[in-house]
C-alpha cells in the first residue's frame, strides 16, 4: 500500500532555520560579549580602612603658601584606590586595587641603617606613632595623568633624625619590600625586584617630603603602598615608592629602579618638569583624573617656591 | 547580506556597542578617555590580526569561503583605527592639528601608528568590488599586501609605548609575524616532490 511521501512543511523547515539562525546570533554574540568582558576593567574594589587620628590643620591659605595643601578638587577616593601604577601586584591600572586584595601589612617594619650614628628597625605602630599630618599633594604621574590625594603621613626628616645621619651621608635608599608570595607579580620579569629608589639627602629632609600611612584619613589602601610610603610631591609618581621596607643612608647616588630598567628615559631626579620631554611622550600637559580637557603641567608639580631652590644652578634636562 | 556575514557584522560590533555602553554609565575606570583610546585600539588590531588570518586559515585548513568575509574584516579593523585616531586627536590633542602633526615628527610611537592608519586609508577605499574591477586583480593583490606593513606598524606602536610590560605587544608581535612568515614561506619555499610526505600546504 503506497503511502503518502511525508514532506516537511515549507512554513516549519523555514522557522527550523530562523530559529537555528537565531540561536548562532545569540550564541556567538554572548561569546563576544563575555570575550569582551573579560578585557574590560573589573568593576571598581572598595576599601575598608581604619581611622588615623592627625594633629590640627593650619588654616587653608597658610597650608597653600607651605605647599602642604592645594585649592584644587580633591581625586575621589574610588579613582585614587582604583587606577594604580604598582608592579608588584599587577601591571594594568585597573587590575592592582584586586590584585593587592587582603595584602598582609602586620607585622612590618622599616629598618633604617647605613651612615647613622643609630640605626635601628621601626615597627609599624612605633611609626604611626608620629604626629600625622593631613597634607594635600598633586601627584603627577611620569605617564601624563595626575590626581590631588590627601595624604595622611609625617615628613620623611623627623625619622631620619631619630637615626642622625652622619657626615658622609649625601643620599637616602629606598626599598619596597620583596616577597613573590605576597606580591605575586614579583615572579614575572618586568622589573628587576626588589624596587628601589633614591633622593639626595636635602630633598629627604625636606619638610614636604612624607612618608604616607594613609590617606582620606584611613590607614593606606594596598594598592596604593600600604602600610607606609614616600610621597614627594615635585617629582614624577615613581620617585615616590610604595610599601617601603628599607631605608639606607648612603654617601653615592643609590640605583633606582626606572633608571636601571631605561636610563635614557627615567633619571634620578625626575621632578616634573613641562619643558623636558620624556623621549616618547611630551611631558606639557597632563590629564587631571576626572577631567576631560587636559591642563598645563606646572614646574616642579607646582612647587617650585618650595623646592626650587634646592636644584639652583643644576641643568634641569641633563639633570632630567 | 548572507547570514555568516550578519553573524560576524553583529559581533564586531559589540564590542563598540557595549563600550559607548559602559562610558555612558560611568563603568569605565577612571580614566575613561585613556581607556576608550586603548581599547579602540586593541581592536583595531584584533580586527587586523583576523583580517591577515584569513589566507593562512583558508590555505591550512582549505576553507575557501574564508575569502568572502576578509573585506568585512579588514573594513573593521579600518573603522576600529579610525575611532581610535578619532580619540587621540579629540581627548587627547583636542583637535589641535598642528600639536597633531607636531607629535608624528616628534614621538616615534605615534608616527608609527600613522604610518599604520596612513597606510589602511587607500586599502579600504579600493575594498569595493568596483575598484577590484578597475586595478585588475593582480594589482589590486598587490596593493593589498600592504596590510601587512600597517600590521607590523600597528604592533610597533603599540610596542613603543608601554613603559615595561611587553607581554601584550609581543603576542600581537607573535601572531603577525607567524602570518607573514607563514606568506613568505608558502611563496618561497621549494616546491614538494609528489609522494615526498603529506603536504600540509596543498596549492590552491
Amino acid at each position: 500500500m503506497a503511502e503518502k511521501l511525508k514532506v516537511t512543511d515549507k512554513s516549519v523547515y523555514l522557522n527550523r532555520r530562523t530559529f537555528m539562525r537565531g540561536a548562532v546570533l545569540a550564541g556567538t554574540a554572548t561569546a563576544s560579549t563575555l570575550l569582551y568582558r573579560r578585557l574590560n576593567p573589573p568593576p571598581p574594589e572598595k576599601v575598608e580602612g581604619d581611622k588615623l587620628a592627625t594633629t590640627e590643620n593650619a588654616p587653608k591659605e597658610e597650608a597653600i603658601r607651605q605647599g602642604y595643601s592645594v585649592a584644587d578638587t580633591l581625586t575621589p577616593l574610588e579613582a585614587i584606590t582604583n587606577y594604580n601604577n604598582f608592579y608588584e601586584f599587577d601591571t594594568s591600572k585597573s587590575g592592582v586595587a584586586r590584585a593587592a586584595k587582603g595584602f598582609v601589612t602586620r607585622p612590618w617594619a622599616v629598618s633604617v641603617d647605613g651612615l647613622v650614628n643609630k640605626p635601628r628597625v621601626f615597627d609599624l605602630d612605633e611609626l604611626l606613632k608620629f604626629p600625622l599630618e593631613e597634607r594635600i599633594y598633586r601627584l603627577r604621574c611620569v605617564e601624563g595623568w595626575s590626581m590631588v590625594i590627601p595624604w595622611i603621613g609625617f615628613p620623611l626628616q623627623k625619622l631620619l633624625e631619630k637615626v642622625e645621619p652622619t657626615s658622609q651621608a649625601r643620599y637616602v635608599a629606598f626599598q619596597t619590600l620583596l616577597d613573590p608570595e605576597r606580591m605575586p607579580n614579583q615572579r614575572t620579569g618586568v622589573l628587576d625586584w626588589p624596587y628601589v629608589e633614591g633622593l639626595r639627602l636635602d630633598e629627604a629632609m625636606h619638610p614636604l617630603t612624607i612618608l604616607a600611612t594613609g590617606l582620606y584619613g584611613e590607614t593606606l589602601p594596598p594598592q596604593d603602598g600600604a602600610p607606609i610610603r614616600l610621597v614627594v610631591p615635585w617629582k614624577y609618581g615613581f620617585k615616590s615608592i610604595k610599601s617601603v621596607v628599607k631605608i639606607t643612608l648612603v654617601s653615592n647616588e643609590p640605583p633606582t629602579t626606572w633608571n636601571l630598567q631605561a636610563p635614557y628615559e627615567y633619571g634620578f631626579y625626575s621632578n616634573v618638569n613641562p619643558n623636558v620631554a620624556h623621549p616618547r611622550w611630551s611631558q606639557a600637559t597632563e590629564r587631571r583624573i576626572g577631567e576631560y580637557s587636559r591642563r598645563d603641567t606646572l614646574l616642579f608639580n607646582g612647587y617650585g617656591e618650595q623646592v626650587a631652590h634646592l636644584y639652583q644652578g643644576m641643568d634641569l634636562v641633563k639633570n632630567f | 547580506m548572507t547570514f555568516p556575514k550578519l553573524v560576524i557584522f553583529i559581533n564586531a560590533l559589540i564590542p563598540l556597542v557595549l563600550l559607548l555602553w559602559d562610558l555612558y554609565h560611568k563603568r569605565v575606570g577612571p580614566n575613561p578617555l585613556e581607556f576608550a583610546t586603548r581599547t579602540t585600539g586593541m581592536l583595531t588590531l584584533i580586527f587586523l590580526s583576523l583580517t591577515v588570518a584569513v589566507t593562512p586559515l583558508r590555505k591550512i585548513f582549505g576553507v575557501n569561503a574564508l575569502v568572502k568575509y576578509r573585506r568585512m574584516l579588514g573594513l573593521f579593523a579600518f573603522f576600529y583605527g579610525a575611532l581610535h585616531l578619532l580619540t587621540y586627536v579629540w581627548f587627547d590633542r583636542l583637535f589641535n592639528l598642528a600639536s597633531v602633526a607636531q607629535d608624528v615628527v616628534k614621538r616615534p610611537f605615534i608616527l608609527a601608528g600613522m604610518t599604520a592608519f596612513v597606510l589602511m586609508v587607500p586599502l579600504a577605499i579600493t575594498s569595493t568590488n568596483q575598484m577590484v574591477k578597475r586595478l585588475g586583480g593582480k594589482r589590486w593583490a598587490r596593493l593589498h599586501r600592504v596590510v601587512y606593513v600597517a600590521a607590523i606598524a600597528g604592533v610597533v606602536h603599540f610596542w613603543m609605548l608601554v613603559k615595561s610590560d611587553t607581554r601584550l605587544p609581543l603576542t600581537f608581535g607573535f601572531i603577525v609575524l607567524f602570518l607573514v612568515g607563514y606568506r613568505l614561506f608558502v611563496k618561497y619555499a621549494p616546491p614538494q616532490q609528489p609522494g615526498a610526505g603529506v603536504n600540509l600546504f596543498p596549492p590552491r
